[in-house]
């Protein structure tokens, strides 16, 4: 009998586990239990007539109602937009299709509030350009397009949106087992009662993913209601959240408001969410990818040249035009002139640079995206790592912290941070980047988890037994299998969490101090402040960098994944 | 080379029990098979060996070592068990070279790198992967992944071998040529193999010894190949051993009747008679198709043909006993020459060259061994 | 009676020849197979007759009548073809039930209702799935799919049943239980079914005629039977079932292993035509070992002998060459090293490639 191991009382693998529960409850836990305890408590009683008091209250029911209506128009809107143009690129002979595909997925770089302030210039109804041109054009009295209504919210925001559905859908179609068609095929179907009765049956559980993250993201979205909204008095929940504490300085009052239409938020992503189970967990959806076979396609015949160019209009007009448009504009002398040489300027790019505001700005931003991303990241893996591989008692309770964040809207998580951290329990960074950076941490960890479990799944257990047969310690393992090999999520979680972060608006909008605007904030700022053309700059400023980010990322993605 | 012994062993997941009270003893440098349905708890011992799981009761010895104590719930690490483990999907770290990968359990060993180069090259080409110690595990392929696995369990001279499923991703050819490969291994590293497989076929090629296992994780027969194949226990290791007709018959004063048809079927033996202490009863007769004799004129017992598929070198027939069905087959050839090719419908006479007797009817029924 | 004719039929992949000059019959009721290893051109084949591919030459005719020709631009699209079909990897649709699976094509074609329900519950019947008639397929088992895709193939009484490898997804057991189910079905509606498999006990077990294809050419086309007996060439042989080659000089009719002129022949029947050396084949059963003290047959040293329970495997090296032998462990045990004759009781021969 030798070198007999016993168990100590608390292994290691506990001490990991309860201190990424502790993460989990004092990141994203606690923040949310106080939003709910604001909303129904008062003084420490139960307080539901004054709940639903302020609901009844018309200006906070009206911006209940506007957040539902935006939210059902844009997923519809996106919905069709996206399995259209799915269905175009994937199961017709539509020319040029490596491109149009990598086309249709560049709204997703373009930060839809930067979208929205160019529509706002191009077809304001006082002073859109286009409205001015048309009304010279054809002598009209009053604009003809006012983008400045729920109508104009909700197709700036499918604009920028309708990408979630498309990438779903276009990748369901090309996984989707050939033989699945053609066997409705042999069986007497022709390619439009295919295409109806299979095909898009087959992908519906694409199509409602894609318009479930849709629908949870217009829900609750700040940026295009505000710069198109706010103007003309129409307010969805997270703009009047915004005005209620903006107006009040911060006010508890205001605070409570903010959490009771936060708690309706929330249930509403619940219930889309729930919805969704619904639908899929009948078990009965489930694509079976087969061998690689080339899909029958649909012949456009003489409908081919026109479609292509309706593809092509389509992205030249929801890209290329604005961010034309905000280059442009970010150039001249002063907001109103014409889009003439003499008139341009590159003082206003220079001067982002030089003027405190901006220059803050962008410094903020990057510090605190690459931070939030790093640490996220960290955690995220820690987490994941005991949630797949350690399987534990009570993960349920880390998994269901873990995705609680993805349902909770920016503005939710806003508030909840500001409860939990302005002093209540002793700490107050308030006014500091700090506050910005733990709201960043609770918002992108549902994306750390995922694409860390992603990874975390493709490696296998037996990929670690193998290790510890050859004499290596658990924490050898780690060190020397695991984190190699899920290097990859870990990167991808990176960028996953500093891209959006970096343009990030809802949640740093409720946040920001006096000097610890990001990037978002700034741009929304001085378009409120009437200075448009500053705001364009920094924007112009924003999209390249979120431009040149983007492209080296998935440069460097693709590069990984060749060399697995 | 070391001794194996389980020791009352127990092992439950949740509240389904897995392996109840199992000793058996693997001798130095047997290679010995464990050979069972899918999910009938085989891969588990592998795993208690291994230490990847611990029993809940029971000891575990390797060599002189205690590695496991249920009662006391402890174990030794796996890391600490001198062992190699051979999964399998495998389990070749994709981020390593193959030569990395055979380096690796060295480098954990702290062997100094001169010397481990030398042992992993030299293990290298014990699997035939000479040249291929660059590449990544994506540019090999299913077989070569499996070759790397094996240098790699084999690098640090492990006492102890443990194979788990490692062909069953394989093809057939492949399959064939490892099963050999892995026998030329043990035999020339000297360590006891045990292998796991649900594959008669491998455990009757490679095995000194072979222990069949059911579904509730017993063991059924430990014993050589030739044993369990020609002696079997019961009718389960019968039937896990190769295609088996079972003809359920009684027994009345020696002679026997179709269970199915109450048809005069053959005569119990006196063999069968003397061992048993009965000359009635229930019985269930068995044997391979192989043994099932066809012909047109001779034989016992008459049966009508009601299926008939030719596989090529075999030709296998259906045959209707008289509400009983037996498989038979022969060899094409044989068949040809000697013109016992029949056509569905015909009528045959069919005898065994061999038949087993097993007291019962049915498996529920049948002592076990 | 020819139930459906291919006419040289040509496919080309980006000047890649799948399909080389294919001329056939098929009769009708007949079960026909396509045998050959993958990417042969045997399922591009079945593709072209259900009309998923172009034929860039030839013609296919079905029952008279012109299904696709390259000559006059003309081709069915699948869907008018009434032609029943069964893919490898079940092709059942995961948001209809077992019934809406089987009556999609009896809707499609307008069936009246009561005679659509009596066809259905048909095909549902004689495949065994009318208790589970009201299931999601992904709640069923890999059999049970291949079988609601098999009745959803006989539910309109097609004429011609394609079946492109449609065991292969299933287990040993299952195979070839639904092997006898496809006949039974055969006989139950009596369409003529094609057969593609890389199985070669598949083809036979099933088939009443065969086609052996190999990079686009047809091999051999004949009864199961007559093909194993008699390959048409080495590819044959060798594709349809375990095989030895063995290089021989022959002289004067009287064949020798190559290097091993001195000892007996391997037979004395051998062709002459084949040239010097030619190669011996033969299958691993249709072999004797005799112990060394008889003097006839050529002498070999047993390699390796491993024991599969019926049979014993011997690998037995003759000179430089190795064969391998499969014999019934009755016939008594070789040991590893051991010395032993070889009688050789059927060869086939073939010229050196």
């Amino acid at each position: 009998m030798v070198d007999i191991y016993t168990k100590p009382k608390i292994s290691v693998a506990q001490i990991v586990l309860l201190f990424s529960i502790l993460v989990l409850v004092v990141v994203v836990g606690i923040p949310v239990i106080l939003i709910f305890l604001t909303a129904f408590f008062e003084d420490g009683k139960l307080n539901i007539p004054g709940f639903v008091q302020i609901l009844k209250d018309p200006d906070t029911y009206q911006a209940l109602w506007n957040s539902l209506v935006i939210a059902f128009g844009t997923t519809l809107v996106s919905t069709t937009v996206g399995v259209f143009f799915a269905w175009l690129v994937a199961r017709t002979d539509l020319p040029f299709k490596k491109t149009m595909k990598a086309l249709f997925l560049v709204p997703f770089m373009l930060p839809s509030f930067i979208g929205a302030l160019a529509w706002k210039v191009l077809l304001s109804p006082r002073a859109g350009y286009i409205n001015k041109f048309l009304m010279a054009l054809l002598g009209l009295e009053n604009a003809p397009i006012d983008i400045m209504s729920m109508g104009g919210i909700i197709v700036i925001e499918s604009m920028y949106l309708f990408p979630f559905v498309f990438l779903q859908v276009e990748s369901a179609l090309e996984r989707m087992d050939p033989t699945l068609e053609e066997s409705a095929r042999i069986s007497g179907a022709g390619l439009l009662t295919i295409t109806r009765k299979i095909t898009l049956p087959l992908v519906l559980p694409s199509i409602l993913s894609g318009a479930l993250l849709v629908a949870l993201y217009s829900l609750a979205h700040f940026g295009v209601p505000a710069i198109l909204g706010t103007e003309k008095g129409i307010y969805n929940i997270p703009t009047k959240i915004y005005e209620r504490i903006y107006s009040s300085g911060g006010s508890f009052r205001a605070i409570r408001v903010g959490t009771i239409l936060s708690t309706i938020l929330v249930i509403s992503a619940a219930l889309i969410l729930k919805a969704q189970d619904l639908l899929l967990k009948k078990g009965k959806y489930q694509i079976i990818a087969g061998k690689s076979m080339r899909p029958m396609l649909l012949k456009l015949r003489a409908l081919r040249t026109p479609l292509l160019i309706v593809s092509i209009l389509y992205i030249g007009i929801t890209v290329i035009l604005p961010t034309v448009t905000i280059f442009l504009v970010g150039g001249l002398k002063t907001y109103g002139l014409s889009f003439e040489l003499k008139n341009l300027t590159w003082a206003n790019y220079l001067e982002i640079f030089r003027w405190k505001m901006t220059k803050d700005a962008i410094w903020n931003s990057v510090y605190l995206s690459l931070g939030a991303a790093l640490v996220t990241m960290l955690a995220g893996t820690m987490i994941s790592y005991v949630i797949v591989k350690s399987r534990p008692r009570g993960k349920f309770i880390l998994e269901l912290l873990g995705v609680l964040p993805f349902s909770l809207p920016g503005t939710v998580i806003a508030l909840g941070v500001i409860l939990t951290w302005s002093g209540r329990f002793g700490i107050n960074i308030y006014n500091t980047p700090w506050i910005i950076f733990v709201a960043y941490v609770a918002r992108y960890m549902a994306f750390s988890l995922k694409s860390n479990s992603a990874a975390l799944q493709q490696v296998s257990d037996s990929l670690e037994e193998a290790s510890r047969a050859c004499g290596a310690t658990h924490f050898q393992t780690l060190k020397n299998i695991v984190l190699p090999l899920i290097r990859p999520g870990m990167i991808s979680a990176f960028f996953l969490i500093f891209l959006p972060a970096l343009r990030e608006l809802t949640t740093s909008v409720l946040l920001y101090g006096p000097t610890t605007r990001t990037i978002g904030v700034a741009i929304y700022a001085l378009n409120e402040d009437g200075e448009t053309v500053r705001a364009a700059a920094l924007a112009s400023v924003a999209l390249i960098i979120i431009l040149v980010g983007e492209t080296s990322i998935r440069n460097f993605l693709a590069r990984l994944q060749k060399q697995e | 080379m070391s001794e194996i012994e389980f020791r009352s062993v127990s092992k439950s997941f949740r509240t389904k029990k897995v392996l109840e009270n199992l000793s058996f003893t693997i001798r130095p440098g047997e290679c010995f098979t464990i050979l069972g349905p899918s999910g009938c708890g085989k891969t588990i011992v592998v795993r208690l060996i291994a230490g990847f799981e611990t029993p809940d009761r029971g000891t575990i010895r390797i060599g002189t070592t205690t590695v496991a104590d249920g009662s006391k719930g402890y174990a030794l690490p796996p890391e600490n068990r001198n062992i190699g483990v051979v999964f399998q999907d495998y389990a070749v770290w994709p981020h390593m070279t193959v030569l990395e990968n055979v380096l690796y359990p060295l480098r954990m060993q702290k062997v100094p790198k001169e010397e481990a180069l030398q042992r992993a090259k030299m293990a290298i080409q014990q699997v035939n992967m000479e040249g291929l110690e660059d590449r990544l595990p994506y540019q090999l392929s299913g077989g070569q992944q499996q070759r790397v696995a094996l240098a790699r369990a084999l690098v640090s001279k492990p006492a102890i071998l443990l194979l788990d499923e490692p062909l069953s991703n394989l093809d057939a050819n492949l399959r064939e040529e490892m099963r050999f490969e892995i026998k030329e291994l043990q035999k020339s590293t000297n360590s006891t193999l045990l292998y796991v497989t649900h594959d008669q076929e491998v455990a009757l090629a490679i095995s000194d010894r072979i222990a069949v296992m059911n579904e509730k994780g017993e063991f059924q027969q430990v014993g050589t190949p030739e044993e369990v194949y020609d002696q079997p226990a019961n009718p389960f290791v019968f039937r896990f051993l190769g295609i088996a007709n079972f003809i359920p018959v009684h027994a009345r004063d020696g002679k026997t009747f179709l269970a199915s048809s109450a048809k005069e079927f053959l005569p119990l033996p006196d063999t069968v008679q003397k061992a048993e202490g009965t000359s009635s009863g229930k019985f269930l007769a068995a044997c391979r198709p192989m043994e099932v004799e066809l012909s047109h004129t001779s034989g016992p017992l008459e049966g009508k043909v009601v299926r008939k598929a030719l596989l090529g070198p075999i030709i296998d027939y259906r045959i209707d006993l008289g509400g009983t069905v037996v498989r038979a087959q022969l060899q094409t050839e044989e068949g040809s020459m000697k013109g016992l090719i029949f056509e569905e419908g015909d009528s045959c006479r069919v005898g065994f060259s061999r038949l087993l007797w097993f007291p019962g009817n049915g498996e529920g029924e049948v002592t076990h061994g | 009676m020819s139930e459906l004719k291919l006419i040289s039929v040509t496919k080309r992949f980006n000047q890649v020849v799948a399909v080389n000059k294919l001329n056939l019959e098929v009769r009708k009721g007949e079960c026909f197979s396509f045998l050959g290893p993958s990417g042969c051109g045997k399922t591009t084949t079945l593709r072209m007759i259900a009309g998923f591919e172009d034929l860039d030459e030839g013609e296919l005719i079905v029952d008279g009548e012109v299904y696709s020709s390259s000559y006059k631009k003309y081709y069915l699209p699948p869907e008018k073809r009434d032609f029943g079909m069964v893919f490898q990897a079940f092709a059942v649709w995961p948001h209809l039930t077992v019934w809406d699976n089987v009556a999609f094509p009896l809707q499609i074609r307008r069936i009246p209702k009561i005679e659509m329900e009596k066809r259905v519950k048909e095909a549902l019947q004689s495949t065994g799935l009318s208790a589970i008639k009201d299931l999601y397929p992904s709640k069923l088992s890999g059999g049970e799919q291949q079988r609601i895709a098999l009745a959803r193939a006989v539910a309109i009484n097609p004429k011609v049943m394609l079946l492109d490898e449609p065991l292969s997804n299933l287990d040993p057991k299952l195979r070839e239980e639904m092997r006898f189910e496809i006949k039974d079905l055969q006989r139950r509606f009596g369409f003529t079914i094609l057969y593609v498999t890389h199985d070669q006990a598949e083809a036979m077990a099933l088939s009443d005629r065969m086609l052996v294809m190999n990079l686009g050419v047809v091999q051999q086309v004949g009864k199961p039977l007559e093909i194993y007996n008699e390959p048409a060439n080495k590819f044959v042989f060798s594709f349809i079932g375990l095989s030895n080659f063995l290089k021989v000089r022959v002289r004067q009719g009287r064949a020798f292993p190559l290097g091993q002129e001195e000892g007996s022949p391997i037979s004395d029947e051998a062709p002459t035509d084949l040239g010097d050396t030619c190669y011996a084949a033969f299958r691993p059963g249709e072999v004797d070992l005799v112990s060394t003290s008889s003097g006839s047959g050529i002498s070999g040293v047993v390699t390796r002998s491993t024991f599969l329970g019926d049979l014993v495997d011997y690998r037995i090296s003759i000179g430089s060459q190795e064969i391998r032998v499969q014999k019934p462990k009755k016939n008594g045990l070789l040991r590893n090293g051991e010395a032993c004759r070889v009688r050789i009781n059927r060869i086939h021969w073939f010229p050196l490639d």
